[in-house]
């Protein structure tokens, strides 16, 4: 019947899985931040969001073609400076298609919504159709538009600049370059957003919305540049994590390949405090790390259901989830 | 079983001297009643022709009057408010506050802004849970109970800013009052039992009477949302009575009202009362609340500082200080 | 001189009424007499049923089956009845719909498929009539599932549940591929009972079977005209509960649900109650698609799906029992009308890349309904009272006289 319950395999291979777990955890942190941005301004779930990130793996993918790299079986070998630099350009790519993405959608879906004072549920709804919209674009359409290099039913043949290599141990547990690289720039990225929200005249204008959409707007902070500006930000952190995302699954560019991911950054930010920034980032970090638990205690085809009983779980006993809601309050 | 002061015949001269029922029936039924959206729903009725003993002020009286046990004697205590103490973290909302409103009495509860008002009505109503002290309401304690239940105990309350079920007719908002003493549930719905098929007939019946008793009748088949202000204001207190409730809790219902339509108010709350009903008056207007009540309780910072009949209390030096600055109502 | 009244008595007011084409057949039907209603109804039903035997030109199907595709669209009416009432009267999002249809067709595939480690066929079940047992256990099941996943997620916010409900569908999904001892995982169940009867040297397992492939009289057929039956009785169900005090309170909790609460709606039994109640339909559906597949595997109820019946809802219009059944028709039928269609009224087409595309259409066609038309094609007209007719006669009455006055009315003052 349920798979047997592995608990030793929890026990001696603790570390390896607790960074396996930081790696996943990083990266669902950062769509997190989009899910929480716009929710703590809007009060909305963009459900859509989990296509922006799909698209940013598209996008990453787009541009190192543009750099002349081509689906391979071997990792390209380049220097770590040159492998680094290239990863970045990618990265870029990734945030300025999912940044681009996310304003539009906002502009096209959701702004006439906002103009006629429309209610909870519509908005999901539309998030829902806008789903459905942008992932059969990459599904149909985006293959047509480029000559059936990109897109289509099947998923992206990887392009690997890297191949993980183990750099160091701790407790037993080996480390590689690709773990690195991806929790590294992941905070690296939180910091600077969290930098900017609490640091900024940009991020207190947010701020100051999330907390109170009428004073905001009397003490002149634009309203609708606030929430573009929110969308923006979100948008470019899922392109980056999905390009995080393709070092560690480089199989995984696929039309619905950003469902499910989608559903456990959300998660993530439901657990650490639905509107508050720190919250998604320890939220993510926890929910990757409690996954890959999860996942060896379980078997791996429970990972999944581990995102969904622990969402659950959150919502029934502290719906506010960790840190709390509110963007407004997130410095305190 | 007392019934208490509900002599149809009281009941039958309020109406013929009441304003907004003569008013309507003689204009011209049909062309001004056309709002954008169209259909049926905008369309006034004449409920007589439905059922012609409606036509009838002192059948529509006896329709509408309370049909339930109440242990309470007429002009005994039928709630009591026991040292009820609210404590909100460091405010003091309410503060040892004590008093008594008597079976088939308007009791008026005013204070200035800020007094405990609405705290002390949330309190009554089940909204919130006194930190200390409690409220014992005919004969019984309320303790922990859902505020369904307080509904169905026998205390009705209008909302100070309207809460109408918008989309439902006129009829259906109070025909859901109604059911507040209904008993079948979805087995009985399902199947059409007889109990089921009897308690919608007399649902129908005290809902049109309720709505010819507060005088909007041919509103019936419009929606609550498209209904003038004052006749959503009337509807509520016909949705409140259609409860049946032991005491009924009306919430400023003269917000936004003008003198006319204050009267008229007036009238409609003494009919109420004849009718058998005890009446709990929120009100700002201390001309409207004298005029009406025959005892009135005043709040001030969370303490009561006065409790008497209107002459009284509005003669009481601590009232008219706290009224200062408001002397024309203050010597109303 | 109408004209000049109104301009005297109400200068304000605008000055037409407004009554579409569906208000006046609303009226028009409800004005009329119950025998004359019944007199229409029930040969309008009839040639619903005689569609797949009649098949008409342009409308049936080219590239599958017509009565297949009726069969189909019978089990999605029924859906979306069910998430109707989940959705668009108590007005709790249901993204997991999908997960009742899966219960209740796996239960069915649990008690009669062969390769289910708790087939009953043969034992207590009946080899003829397993699926018609089957039926009522498999409601029940999917009852009880509605009330486990409904009891502890009904008291969140409405966002909230919202995802909860998608993350249950998933769940029920991912239970049905990982459980491979008992579900058989991703190889499905094959084999499921349906009900035999029929049987002929030519239709040797009877008309329900999928062998049955004899034009017009097909297994499609036979289902839909099952299906067929089985919507006007849930109908007749949903409408009593429509108009009675659980339907009220529905409407109640979908408008203002802490007014509902302290008017004495007991809220969280009747939301609790709307979730069972969906969960039944959405499960009885879910029967049908065992019965009429015969076979059952995960990636029929994949999570989309859900979205999809929650389109039929959308676009049929939330609250409306007709409605949302005429949405289901849209969800199902137009993608199968252009399959296999290389033209169009003489205009060629590519019939199958449209079909193709159908989630892009329902995509664009949800948001640009939500911006302009959020209450949906057909949207609610609801009745909430049980013996309320006569006084929306009465009503009736007087919209009638006035629809038939003012347009003479505007035809004065153009003079």
């Amino acid at each position: 019947m349920l798979a047997s319950f592995d608990i030793g395999a929890l026990g001696h291979s603790f570390w390896a899985l607790t960074i396996s777990g930081l790696t996943y955890g990083s990266i669902y942190a950062l769509v997190a931040v989009g899910y929480t941005l716009v929710y703590g301004v809007l009060r909305l779930i963009n459900f859509a969001h989990s296509e922006i990130f799909m698209l940013g793996m598209f996008g990453q993918y787009a541009a190192l073609m543009m750099f002349g790299f081509a689906p391979q079986g071997d990792a390209y070998d380049m220097g770590v400076a040159q492998t680094l630099m290239y990863l970045g350009l990618a990265m870029i790519g990734g945030m300025v298609v999912s940044g681009a993405a996310a304003v539009g959608l906002e502009r096209v879906a959701y702004r006439p919504l906002r103009r006629r004072g429309a209610p909870a549920l519509v908005f999901l709804i539309t998030a829902i159709g806008a789903s459905f919209v942008l992932q059969e674009f990459v599904h149909f359409v985006l293959p047509k538009l480029t000559n059936n290099t990109l897109g289509g039913l099947n998923a992206q043949q990887p392009i690997r600049l890297v191949s993980p290599s183990t750099q160091f141990t701790i407790f037993g547990a080996t480390v590689t370059n690709v773990d690195i690289a991806i929790v590294v720039s992941a905070l690296a990225l939180a910091f600077a957003t969290d930098r900017f929200i609490n640091g900024t005249k940009f991020g207190r204008g947010i701020r100051s919305v999330a907390q109170d959409p009428v004073t905001a707007t009397l003490m002149g902070v634009s309203r609708e540049r606030v929430i573009m500006l929110t969308f923006l930000i979100g948008g470019v952190l899922a392109g980056a994590a999905a390009l995080l995302y393709t070092l560690r699954v480089p199989n995984g560019i696929i039309y619905n390949g950003g469902f499910i991911l989608g559903i456990k950054a959300f998660c993530a930010a439901v657990l650490g405090g639905i509107g508050n920034l720190r919250g998604a980032l320890l939220g993510g970090l926890l929910l990757g790390v409690m996954e890959m638990y999860g996942q060896t205690v379980f078997g791996n085809e429970w990972r999944d259901v581990v995102a969904f009983v622990v969402l659950v779980l959150v919502l029934m006993f502290r719906p506010t989830g960790i840190l709390g809601e509110s963007l407004g309050r997130a410095r305190a | 079983m007392s019934i208490g002061p509900n002599d149809p015949q009281a009941g039958a001269e309020h109406t013929d001297q009441h304003l907004g029922a003569e008013e309507y029936l003689t204009q011209d039924s049909v062309e001004e009643e056309f709002l954008p959206d169209g259909g049926v729903a905008q369309v006034a009725v004449d409920l007589a022709d439905v059922d012609p003993v409606l036509a009838d002020p002192e059948a529509v009286a006896q329709l509408v009057a309370p049909d339930r046990r109440i242990r309470t004697e007429v002009g005994a205590a039928l709630l009591r408010m026991e040292a009820v103490t609210m404590r909100f973290g460091g405010l003091v909302a309410l503060d040892g506050v004590s008093f008594e409103i008597r079976r088939g009495e308007i009791l008026g509860l005013i204070g200035p802004n800020g007094a405990g008002k609405t705290t002390c009505f949330n309190a009554m109503t089940g909204v919130y849970r006194p930190t200390s002290g409690q409220v014992v309401f005919d004969g019984r304690p309320l303790g922990a109970i859902k505020r369904n239940q307080i509904t169905r105990l026998g205390i009705a309350r209008t909302f100070q800013n309207i809460r109408l079920f918008s989309d439902m007719t006129a009829l259906e908002n109070v025909v859901v009052g109604t059911d507040a003493r209904h008993r079948t549930s979805v087995p009985g719905a399902l199947f059409r039992s007889r109990r089921h098929r009897t308690e919608e007939q007399d649902a129908l019946e005290r809902g049109m009477a309720l709505l010819e008793f507060v005088g909007i009748g041919r509103r019936a088949t419009q929606k609550a949302r498209n209904l003038p202000y004052g006749d959503q204001r009337r509807l509520e207190i016909a949705r409140a009575l259609a409860t049946e409730p032991k005491l009924l809790c009306l919430d400023e219902p003269a917000a936004g009202f003008n003198p006319t339509e204050k009267a008229e108010l007036q009238d409609l709350i003494r009919k109420i009362r004849d009718d058998g009903y005890t009446v709990l008056l929120i009100e700002h207007d201390m001309r409207l609340v004298m005029g009406v009540t025959d005892r009135v309780v005043v709040l001030e910072f969370g303490r009561k500082i006065a409790d008497g009949v209107p002459a009284e209390v509005s003669s009481d030096p601590a009232v008219i200080a706290a009224y200062l600055g408001v002397p024309d109502d203050a010597t109303a | 001189m109408t004209t000049t009244r109104i301009a005297e008595t109400a200068p304000t007011a605008p000055p037409a009424p407004h009554l579409g084409a569906g208000d006046r057949l609303r009226l028009w039907w409800s004005a009329l007499p119950r025998p004359y209603q019944w007199g229409i109804g029930v040969p309008f039903i009839a040639l619903l049923a005689a569609l797949p035997i009649l098949r008409p030109p342009i409308l049936t199907t080219q590239g599958t089956d017509f009565g297949g595709v009726l069969a189909q669209f019978g089990m999605y009416a029924l859906l979306a009845i069910g998430l109707n009432v989940v959705v668009g009267q108590a007005g709790l999002l249901d993204l997991g719909y999908v997960g009742f249809y899966a219960i209740g067709a796996y239960t069915v595939g649990l008690l009669t498929s062969p390769d289910s480690p708790w087939n009953q066929t043969d034992t207590w079940l009946s080899r003829h009539w397993a699926w018609v047992f089957a039926l009522p256990i498999a409601i029940a099941v999917t009852a009880v599932s509605g009330l486990i996943l409904g009891t502890p997620t009904l008291r969140l916010r409405g966002d909230y549940l919202a995802i909860v409900t998608l993350g249950f569908g998933e769940i029920v999904r991912l239970l049905a591929d990982n459980l491979q001892n008992i579900t058989g995982g991703g190889r499905g169940l094959s084999g499921i009972a349906f009900p035999l009867v029929g049987q002929t040297p030519t239709r040797t397992k009877g008309v329900f079977s999928a062998g049955n492939t004899h034009l017009p009289l097909n297994f499609g057929t036979w289902w839909y005209w099952v299906s067929l039956a089985l919507i006007i009785v849930v109908l007749l169900f949903v409408g009593n509960l429509e108009r009675s005090r659980v339907g009220r309170a529905w409407v109640a909790i979908r408008e203002d649900e802490d007014a509902a609460e302290i008017m004495g709606v007991p809220t969280f039994k009747f939301k609790l109650w709307a979730f069972l109640i969906g969960a039944s339909i959405g499960g009885l559906s879910g029967v049908l698609y065992a019965g009429q597949v015969q076979f059952v595997s995960p990636p029929t109820f994949n999570v989309i799906n859900s979205m999809l019946f929650l389109c039929a809802v959308i676009v049929g219009g939330q609250g409306n029992k007709l409605g949302v059944i005429l949405g289901a028709f849209i969800i199902v039928y137009l993608p199968n009308f252009f399959l296999g269609r290389s033209d169009l009224f003489g205009i060629p087409i590519d019939g199958n890349a449209i079909a193709d595309y159908k989630y892009l259409f329902f995509g664009l066609a949800l948001m640009t309904l939500m911006i302009f038309r959020p209450q949906g094609l057909f949207p609610a007209r609801q009745k909430l009272l049980s013996y309320g007719r006569e006084v929306y006669v009465v009503a009736r009455r007087a919209a009638l006289a006035a629809a038939g006055r003012l347009p003479a009315a505007d035809e004065d003052g153009a003079r």
